[in-house]
């Protein structure tokens, strides 16, 4: 029944739909139409189903080994896994375009349904250019990327995926990266409706926080996602090699920190306006080029996709009319707007905007790192390179600074401040700073790990002590404490949680940089002694698997005599594709990562000795428990009753949130 | 005194400056695909201009207690070197090296060590092993940029006289060198 044809004429259907959407609702407001504006809820939730149908019927094909479709024969075959099969749908360009454009039209459904309490000219406007975007996308789609063609005859047997896609972190990657990237099209929607309207306050910055935040918290996991599987199916023992696709996730993620925090001071200060709605156009047009130059294959990548200079042309296009629009737009609008009023540079809003010259400068840096080689090659014909130290010598003076302020800034009262009461209030977070750099000296080597560690203890000491105060915990009877503490609006609690996740993180990154490794070529039985470790390689078998078979490696590591763990590393050679994969073996303690990589075997079969490659990675565990309690703090102030979209305005508020807010 | 049109106009500017940047980018971003499409730009076979060409000028600090190199020492060549660089901080490096080891009989290897400390390098070749026979240390990256290298590992072979006769952006595997490098070095070695 969910045949490829229906798929495809799915797809045209949303297409039209998304015209529809993209027009109707935008007539119907300039001409204050209240019939025509109605019609956006509809058309974008008409839209999301009929690309629900179009991918349902592509997973359909996928599971049915359907091999007269291109792309499933393409990248599918019969003895592929179940799971393997429906997400190895979204696993190629065609497919993943398809997905982009799914999540697309359930950020515009999502706009529908729980924007009710927007008014309806700003509403019909946010839905209307959701679905220009849409249409553009679904044109891409249909024109040069269908994922529907049929080949003719079709294949006994599909080509296979590539083996490294091959695995459950990056099966559900994808998904959550592009609701994260995809997701700031509601804020850039938003942005674009405002700059239409010619009106952004304080209500705009209270409605695109809620989008924002939660873009940013699937960014998040994305992220983490990512650098965690280059961590364990990569099998170098790195976890971010600052490579292009690692940094076009990496750009819009700091413009849309900044952003969650400007959209605060629009919504509480009424400033900042302008540079929030640029802020909020750029995040978007970073993720759309970003994920989009990564696929032209302008940018040497080692994931890069199958790359197609037509296609490129396509998408350049695409993105000058998205991008090259919504900025000619802020250029002919923006000057008209009224800008906010000036502010005492020490105050939560002065820490708030030190917070985003900071956060833009990083993102600059990263963004230079990144797009220099390109750019140099194209102007004076030489390739260079732009590696790790670049990016370590510039990133790490910027964020530190970020780090120390992140600390007091939650504890600044708006409008005017003074700096010493709450530095008074953190003797104790400077304390543990103080400890922690004082034992850093001594555990760590590394001017810059010493302090990033400090500055990581400082994060984290500090937000405790925020959520303490607001508590008035141990200076008060607890009952007292408890009762504030149910009265703490989630945002409170959100933001502190989302600070002490980023210093959790960066605790892991400081460790990481003290990670021990060592290679060797040995026979079997030998013990090799790596950060007071005994790594015994007891044997190698052969072993089938699915479709594969392995070589798997039996290492036990001892401490002080005492086994500690066996691990498992093997080398799978895929019969399909002639390729071969690492199984890298980790074992984890959450203090520190024993991680054995299985390489060749060299010499004679009577007596082969075998590559083996151990690290020890102290915290690195944290990295990413860091970035989940980020994007958990992040979630946990959605939650709260402030936040929701166009939650109706309750007749008495709370004296919790009218004392903190 | 700024009245206030000027001001307007001085914001007017201000607010187009992001278009520009982005049309700026986006010309520069249509003239790399244009020259992908027509093969006069390509970001990832960086074969192109150093292939069948002289080496280029560089110069290296020596590493003692190993003899460095030059480029006269290449073009006075009678046999085919593979020059490799690497850091201490490359991942990839790291893992390359055991294959390096085992080609270390069968072919002359020299090492650049990349923006990298002397004492690093040297502890990264005490632990993997060291399979070349000079080193130069190109802390700067200067040598790099001459060699037009786009990170490491790189890994070139020289021919006799010091011409460039393959290179290589990726780590070796043993596959590429039993493959491709060792067969073209018994044909360049034939004459």
């Amino acid at each position: 029944m969910l045949s490829p044809e229906l798929g495809h004429y799915a797809l045209a259907l949303a297409c039209v739909l998304a015209a529809a959407q993209g027009l109707i609702p935008l007539i119907g407001a300039s001409r204050r139409d209240a019939r025509l504006m109605a019609l956006a809820p509809g058309l974008a939730i008409g839209q999301m189903i009929a690309l629900g149908v179009s991918f349902l019927s592509l997973i359909y094909a996928a599971v049915t080994d359907d091999f007269s479709v291109q792309n499933i024969a393409e990248n599918s075959a019969v003895s592929k896994p179940l799971l393997y099969k429906i997400t190895g749908v979204w696993g190629n360009h065609e497919g993943s375009i398809l997905l982009w454009a799914l999540i697309l039209g359930l950020c515009g459904a999502a706009v529908a349904a729980f924007g009710r309490n927007l008014p309806s000219a700003l509403r019909a406007r946010v839905i209307a250019v959701l679905g220009l975007v849409a249409t553009g996308f679904e044109l891409f789609c249909l024109t040069t990327s269908d994922p529907f063609a049929r080949i003719w005859p079709a294949p006994m047997d599909g080509q296979g995926m590539n083996p490294l896609l091959q695995d459950p972190g990056l099966a559900f990657h994808p998904p959550i990266l592009y609701t994260g990237y995809v997701g700031f099209a509601v804020p850039f929607a938003f942005a674009i409706a405002a700059l239409i309207e010619g009106r952004v306050d304080a209500a705009w910055g209270r409605w695109v926080r809620p989008w924002a935040v939660a873009a940013w918290c699937f960014l998040t996991c994305g992220i983490a996602m990512g650098s965690w599987w280059s961590y364990y199916v990569l099998g170098w023992g790195g976890y971010w090699f600052w490579d292009p696709v690692e940094n076009a996730s990496l750009i819009p993620w700091l413009t849309g920190t900044a952003l969650i925090h400007s959209a605060i001071v629009v919504e509480k200060r009424e400033a900042l306006k302008i540079w929030t709605v640029l802020l909020a156009i750029a995040t978007f047009s970073f993720s759309l080029s970003g994920t989009f130059l990564v696929r032209s294959g302008i940018l040497n990548s080692v994931h890069a996709f199958a790359n197609d200079p037509a296609r490129g042309v396509f998408i350049l296009g695409l993105l000058g009319v998205v991008i090259g629009g919504s900025l000619a737009l802020f250029a002919y609008r923006a000057p008209t707007l009224t800008a906010g009023g000036l502010f005492a540079p020490i105050s939560r809003e002065g820490a708030l905007v030190l917070n985003n010259i900071l956060l833009c400068s990083l993102c600059a840096v990263v963004l230079t790192g990144t797009m220099y080689p390109p750019f140099m090659s194209l102007l004076f014909d030489r390739t260079i390179s732009v590696g790790k130290p670049f990016f370590d010598a510039t990133t790490i003076p910027l964020a530190l600074p970020l780090f120390i302020f992140m600390g007091f800034g939650p504890m600044l009262p708006w409008k005017r401040a003074q700096l010493w009461p709450v530095l008074q209030k953190l003797w104790l977070a400077a304390i543990v700073a103080a400890l922690a750099c004082a034992v850093a000296v001594f555990e760590l080597s590394g001017l810059l790990a010493i302090l990033c560690a400090a500055a990581a203890l400082w994060v984290i000491a500090a937000s405790v002590t925020d959520l303490a105060e607001r508590t008035r915990l141990f200076r008060a009877p607890v009952a007292t404490s408890i009762q504030r503490a149910r009265m703490l609006p989630r945002a409170i609690i959100g933001t502190a949680i989302a600070h002490a996740g980023v210093g959790i993180t960066v605790l892991g990154l400081a460790a990481m940089s003290q990670a021990q490794h060592k290679i060797v070529e040995v026979p079997i039985g030998t013990t090799e002694q790596l950060a007071g470790y005994d790594w015994t390689l007891k044997a190698v078998k052969q072993e089938p698997g699915p479709n594969y078979t392995a070589m798997v490696a039996t290492l036990e590591v001892r401490r002080n005599g005492r086994l500690v763990t066996v691990m498992r590393p093997s080398k799978r050679s895929f019969n399909s594709q002639n390729q071969t994969t690492t199984d890298v073996a980790i074992h984890t303690n959450m203090l520190a990562d024993l991680y054995g990589v299985l390489g060749d075997r060299h010499g004679p079969d009577t007596n082969p000795t075998y590559v083996l490659r151990l690290h020890y990675n102290p915290l690195a565990p944290w990295m990413w428990l860091g970035a989940l309690i980020m994007a958990f703090g992040g979630a946990l102030s959605l939650s709260d009753r402030r936040m929701r979209i166009g939650a109706p305005q309750r007749a008495k508020p709370t004296p919790a949130s009218s004392s903190v807010s | 005194m700024t009245t206030p049109s000027d001001n307007l106009t001085r914001r007017r500017l201000l607010m187009a400056l992001p278009l520009a940047g982005a049309g700026v980018a986006g010309v520069a971003f249509w003239k790399m695909l244009d020259g992908m499409e027509h093969g006069s730009f390509n970001p990832h076979d960086i074969n192109a201009p150093v292939l069948d060409r002289p080496v280029p000028d560089f110069t290296l600090a020596p590493l003692p207690p190993a003899e460095g190199f030059t480029t006269q020492n290449l073009q006075q060549l009678d046999k085919p070197v593979l020059v490799n660089f690497f850091a201490s901080w490359c991942i990839p490096c790291l893992a390359e090296m055991p294959t390096l080891m085992t080609l270390k009989d069968k072919l002359t290897m020299w090492g650049i060590a990349y923006k990298d400390k002397p004492e690093n390098t040297a502890s990264f070749l005490r632990h993997s092993g060291n399979p070349f026979t000079r080193l130069g240390d190109d802390h700067t990256g200067r040598a790099g940029i001459e060699w037009g290298i786009s990170g490491v590992p790189e890994t070139f072979l020289v021919g006799a006289g010091g011409i460039i006769r393959w290179h290589t952006a990726a780590p070796l595997t043993d596959q590429t060198i039993n493959k491709v490098l060792l067969p073209l070095v018994q044909r360049l070695q034939t004459p």
